[in-house]
C-alpha cells in the first residue's frame, strides 16, 4: 500500500491508484477534461497537471500517474497553476467564444475551468480552426468546432456502448471526432455522450436552445420506461419537463440511462388525457369527474364482484394498484391481473420473478445464460453492465433465443426451448460451463415467459438453476428480466387473479360476457378486441389503445407528475417524485381510485399518501424500503410440453414501447432513423 | 475548414478485394502476429491496398477492417493519421514535399516553388496530364537531410530549387533520377566532410 503526501496531507491508497484518484479521496479536486472514472485513461487533455517529487522536474498528468511510496504531490503550487494556465490557453486557441449561443453554457466544464485558469485575453491572433459538423443521429446535436478532443465520446462508444463507431480521424490540428462515414450512432445509450462531453461539442438535440440550466427546477426521481428503475433527475421549467438526466446510483444504473428514458419526455406533452371522458352515442365526450364517476357507478353498482375485472398496466404505481386491489376486494372481485403481457411467473414465490443476483451482482458473475431476452433493448443499461463484466474477460455468456448483436460475444445455443431443455438436462457443453463457475447466473426474459408454455419454460429454468448450482448460500443466480416498471410491484402486492387463473381466463370471460366491467389501470399493451363487449374503464395519462377502447376515461398522472412507488426488476423499492402537476383535470392515480371508492359506496380507509404507503407495507413488508432483500428460494414452474417455436423478444421497436414513448416525436424520429432504415436494409439487430 | 475522407469524392469504388498476390502478402503480414493480435498488421495491409489500387478507397478500409476483425473507424483513424495513405486518386508520381519545421528552415519553400514552376501546380493538386500530384506532408522522418521530398518509394534529400527542378524534369522525361542526397554526401554524414575521428588513433597497449 503506497503512502504518499498530497498538499501536505498523508494518505495511504490501494496499489494502482492514480495521483488524481488519491487526491479525490482527500477531497482535493483536480481539474480534468479527458479523465472520467468510468472510462479508460487517455491522458490527452493535460489539464490535470500536478507537481510530483521525486520525479521529472516538470508537471505530470495526475490522471495517468500511478502513486508510489513516498511521493510528494503538490496540486496547487505556482508551477502547477502556471502549467494549467498554459494548457487552458492552448485549449482556448481553437475554442470559439460562443458561450452566449452555446447550449452547454452554465453547465460547461470548460467554462468553469476557464474561470479558474483562463486569461482575460488571447495571444493567438491567427485563424482559428473550423470543423465541419457531423451526423450523430437524431439525439445528438454537434458543433464540432467546439470540440477539445478529449476523446471521452470515443471511449464511451467503444467501451460502454460496445458500438465502436466514433473515432478521432486525422492528425494534429486536423484531428476531428466523427462517426464512421458520418452515420448516426446506433446505440441505445448514445444520449450519455452528451453528459460526458465536457464542452458544447455534443449537446442534446431535442432540447436545443429551449432552456438554460439555471432556469430549471430539478427533481430527483425514478425512470419507469423499463423495469430497471434507473435513477433520474427531471428538469422542469414551469409545467413542462424540459429534459431527463441520469443520477448516480452504483447499484442500479451507475450513471447511465437509455435514450428512451432520456428522450421520451416530449411524449409527456402530447396525446394527454386532461379531462374525464364518457362514451355517449359511440363517441368519447369530455365530462366532469362527477359525470364520469356516475357513469361508472351506474354500471358497477349491484353487479356481482365476479363480473368485474381489473388489469394494471406497465407503468402503474404501487399506490394506485393497492388502492384498486382494495376496492376490487371490497366489490367482491378477485379478477385482478398485473401481467397484461400474460407472463407466466409464479406470484407465490418471490424469487421466481425477481432479478435475484441484483444488477450490481452481474459484475461478480462468471457464467451467464440469457434465455428469451434481448437485454440490449429490454434494459440497455443492464446490458452495458453485462458488457462491462465481459470486458474483464471473466464472463462466459450463452444465449437461447434470437441471434442478435448484444455488444459482447456469446455462444448461441439455440433459438427455442429445445436448447434450454438440453442445457437443463446437462446434455449441452454450456451446462458444464455453468456448473464449474463460481457465480453462474441465468436471465429469463419476457420473450420466454409470455408464451402459452411460459410456465413450463419457467419450470425448466428452475430445474436448470438447481442442476447447475445457481443457488448457493450466498448467491442466487436465477434472474427474471422484466420489461415493465410496474410488474414486480404488482406481483408483490398480489395484484393477480385468485383461484389459479391467469390473464387468458379473464380475457376469455370478458369475451363471453362473463365479465362485464373491465378496469384498465394504464393497460395499453393488450389486444383490446379480446375484451369483447365489456364496459371498459380506462385510467391513465395518454390517449392510447386503452383509452380508445374505453367507455369511461379517468385522466391520471404520468410518472413525472406523482409521488409514487415502483419496484424494479431486482425487487428494489424506489419512489418517483412529483416534478410537475398533472395537466388539466388529471389527478394522481391513487386519489382517483380513492374518490371512486366513495362513489361506489366502499370508501377506502386512506386519505393521505402516508396512509397509502403504510397500507403497502401492511400488504407486503418489502415496501418498508431499505436495501434489496434476498427472496427465499422455492420450487416453482410447471411441467408439460414445450412449444418448439423460437423465443422472440416482446420488444420489436426499442424506441416505442409504452404510451409515453409512442407519443414522443423524438422517439418517432429515432424509429425512422434506426428501426425503419435498418429494416429496409435488413441488417437490424434482429439480423 | 478541414475535410476528411468522410466526404464523397465521386470516384469511390463500391467494393475492394485484394488481388491474389497481394492477398498472399497480406496473409504473411497477419501471420507475423500472435492470434488475437492481428490488428497489428493494419498498417502493412493498408499499404498493400494502396499499392494495389494506387490510392486508398473507403472500400479498402472496410476490407482491411473485416480481415483484421477491427471496427472500421479504428482502421480509418490509422489511415487518416498518416499522410502516406492517400484517400483520393493521385498521379503516377506522388511528390510529397515535407514542409515541417526542419525542412522549412532548410528551404522547403524553394522546393515548393520549384514544383510550381516545373509542374504548374500547387500542393494538393494534380497536373492536367495526371502524371504528377504534389502534396505537402507532415515530417517524413529525414530531417537530418532536409529539405526532403518523397516521390513514390524514393527519398530525394538535401534539395534546393535547382536540384528539385532537375529531378522533376527528369521524371517528366520518363527517366529515373538517382534517389538520396542530391549534394553527393553519403547518407547523413556531415555536409562539409567529417568533423570528428579525422585520423586513426594509435593502437593502445595490448599484446
Amino acid at each position: 500500500m503506497p503512502k504518499l503526501t498530497i498538499d501536505g496531507i498523508e494518505i495511504e491508497v490501494e496499489p494502482g491508484t492514480t495521483v488524481l484518484q488519491a487526491a479525490e479521496q482527500l477531497g482535493i479536486e483536480i481539474p480534468r477534461f479527458c479523465y472520467h472514472e468510468r472510462l479508460s485513461i487517455a491522458g490527452n487533455c493535460r489539464m490535470c497537471l500536478v507537481e510530483v517529487a521525486p520525479g521529472p522536474p516538470k508537471p505530470v498528468a495526475s490522471c495517468a500517474m500511478p502513486t508510489a511510496d513516498g511521493m510528494i504531490v503538490k496540486t496547487d503550487s505556482p508551477m502547477v497553476r502556471k502549467a494549467r494556465k498554459g494548457v487552458m490557453e492552448f485549449i482556448l486557441i481553437n475554442h470559439p467564444l460562443d458561450c452566449p449561443t452555446c447550449d452547454q453554457g452554465g453547465e460547461c466544464d470548460l467554462q468553469d475551468q476557464a474561470m479558474l485558469y483562463g486569461c482575460d485575453r488571447g495571444r493567438f491572433h491567427e485563424e482559428k480552426r473550423g470543423v465541419q459538423d457531423k451526423d450523430f443521429g437524431p439525439l445528438i446535436k454537434n458543433f464540432m468546432t467546439r470540440c477539445i478532443l478529449c476523446t471521452r465520446c470515443v471511449r464511451f462508444a467503444t467501451e460502454v456502448c460496445g458500438v465502436p463507431d466514433v473515432g478521432a480521424i486525422g492528425r494534429g490540428e486536423h484531428t476531428e471526432i466523427t462517426t464512421y462515414l458520418d452515420r448516426a450512432l446506433a446505440s441505445e445509450l448514445s444520449g450519455n455522450l452528451v453528459d460526458l462531453c465536457p464542452v458544447g461539442a455534443l449537446t442534446n438535440k431535442p432540447y436545443a436552445f429551449s432552456a438554460r440550466s439555471w432556469e430549471l427546477r430539478r427533481t430527483e426521481s425514478i425512470d419507469v420506461l423499463d423495469a430497471m428503475g434507473c435513477n433520474i433527475r427531471i428538469d422542469t421549467r414551469g409545467s413542462q419537463v424540459m429534459r431527463v438526466l441520469p443520477r448516480v446510483n452504483e447499484d442500479v444504473n451507475e450513471e447511465w440511462i437509455s435514450d428512451k428514458s432520456r428522450h421520451a419526455c416530449d411524449g409527456l406533452l402530447r396525446q394527454r388525457l386532461d379531462t374525464p371522458y364518457v362514451r355517449r352515442d359511440g363517441q368519447l365526450r369530455p365530462a366532469s369527474w362527477a359525470e364520469a364517476f356516475a357513469a361508472i357507478a351506474g354500471r358497477v353498482k349491484g353487479l356481482p364482484g365476479g363480473r368485474i375485472a381489473a388489469i394494471a398496466g406497465d407503468q402503474a404505481d404501487c399506490e394506485s394498484m393497492v388502492a384498486l386491489k382494495d376496492l376490487m376486494t371490497a366489490l367482491g372481485s378477485d379478477n385482478l391481473e398485473c401481467r397484461q403481457d400474460g407472463a407466466r411467473v409464479d406470484p407465490s414465490v418471490r424469487a421466481s420473478y425477481l432479478f435475484n443476483s441484483t444488477l450490481a451482482g452481474i459484475e461478480a458473475a462468471d457464467a451467464l445464460l440469457i434465455i428469451g431476452a434481448n437485454p440490449r433493448w429490454e434494459a440497455p443499461v443492464l446490458n452495458a453492465r453485462i458488457r462491462k463484466r465481459y470486458l474483464t474477460g471473466k464472463l462466459k455468456t450463452g444465449v437461447v433465443g434470437p441471434r442478435i448483436h448484444l455488444t459482447y460475444r456469446y455462444d448461441h445455443l439455440g433459438e427455442g426451448p429445445a436448447a434450454l431443455k438440453e442445457v437443463a438436462a446437462g446434455r449441452h457443453p454450456f451446462f458444464e460451463v455453468m456448473k464449474h463457475a463460481q457465480r453462474p447466473m441465468l436471465i429469463l426474459g419476457m420473450g420466454a415467459l409470455t408464451r402459452a408454455d411460459g410456465g413450463v419454460v419457467l419450470g425448466e429454468a428452475c430445474k436448470l438453476a438447481y442442476a447447475a448450482g445457481l443457488i448457493k448460500p450466498d448467491w442466487n443466480g436465477f434472474n427474471v428480466l422484466h420489461t415493465a416498471a410496474a410488474r414486480v410491484g404488482g406481483l408483490d402486492l398480489g395484484f393477480v387473479p385468485g383461484r389459479g387463473r391467469g390473464l387468458a381466463d379473464l380475457l376469455a370471460d370478458a369475451g363471453t360476457g362473463a365479465i362485464e366491467v373491465v378496469y384498465l389501470l394504464g393497460a395499453d399493451e393488450m389486444d383490446m378486441t379480446r375484451l369483447g363487449k365489456a364496459f371498459v374503464i380506462y385510467q391513465g395519462h395518454h390517449g392510447d389503445a386503452g383509452a380508445q377502447r374505453a367507455d369511461v376515461v379517468l385522466p391520471g398522472a404520468a410518472y413525472t407528475e406523482k409521488d409514487a412507488t415502483y419496484v424494479n426488476t431486482e425487487g428494489r423499492v424506489q419512489n418517483t417524485r412529483m416534478a410537475t402537476f398533472p395537466p388539466g383535470e388529471a389527478r394522481e392515480d391513487w386519489k382517483i381510485v380513492r374518490a371512486l371508492s366513495e362513489v361506489l359506496g366502499h370508501r377506502l380507509p386512506f386519505d393521505t399518501l402516508a396512509q397509502v404507503r403504510s397500507r403497502l407495507v401492511q400488504v407486503n413488508p418489502v415496501f418498508a424500503g431499505g436495501e434489496v432483500t434476498h427472496a427465499a428460494w422455492g420450487a416453482f414452474g410447471e411441467s408439460g410440453t414445450l412449444d418448439p417455436a423460437p423465443f422472440l423478444s416482446p420488444i420489436q421497436n426499442f424506441y416505442m414501447t409504452d404510451p409515453i414513448s409512442r407519443a414522443s416525436a423524438t422517439m418517432a424520429e429515432c424509429t425512422r432513423v434506426f428501426i425503419m432504415a435498418r429494416e429496409a436494409q435488413g441488417t437490424g439487430t434482429h439480423g | 475548414m478541414t475535410e476528411h475522407a468522410n466526404h464523397q469524392n465521386g470516384v469511390e469504388p463500391a467494393t475492394f478485394a485484394f488481388a491474389p498476390d497481394y492477398l498472399r502478402q497480406a496473409e504473411q503480414f497477419i501471420a507475423k502476429y500472435p492470434p488475437g493480435r492481428q490488428a497489428s498488421a493494419v498498417m502493412p495491409l493498408l499499404d498493400l491496398a494502396q499499392r494495389q489500387h494506387g490510392w486508398l478507397p473507403r472500400a479498402a478500409i472496410d476490407t482491411v477492417a473485416s480481415m483484421l476483425e477491427m471496427p472500421p473507424i479504428r482502421v480509418q483513424e490509422v489511415a487518416t493519421f498518416y499522410s502516406m495513405y492517400v484517400h483520393h486518386p493521385v498521379g503516377e508520381h506522388h511528390v510529397q514535399v515535407c514542409t515541417n519545421l526542419p525542412c522549412w528552415l532548410r528551404g522547403s519553400d524553394e522546393v515548393v516553388r520549384a514544383c510550381h514552376d516545373v509542374l504548374g501546380v500547387d500542393p494538393g493538386s494534380t497536373t492536367a496530364d495526371g502524371k504528377f500530384t504534389v502534396a505537402e506532408v507532415e515530417c517524413a522522418g529525414a530531417c537530418v537531410n532536409a529539405p526532403v521530398v518523397q516521390i513514390g518509394d524514393d527519398y530525394y534529400e538535401d534539395l534546393d530549387y535547382e536540384t528539385t527542378k532537375k529531378i522533376l524534369e527528369a521524371l517528366k522525361r520518363g527517366e529515373k533520377p538517382q534517389p538520396g542526397s542530391q549534394t553527393g554526401r553519403q547518407c547523413s554524414c556531415p555536409a562539409g566532410g567529417p568533423t570528428t575521428l579525422k585520423k586513426v588513433a594509435p593502437a593502445t597497449g595490448g599484446a
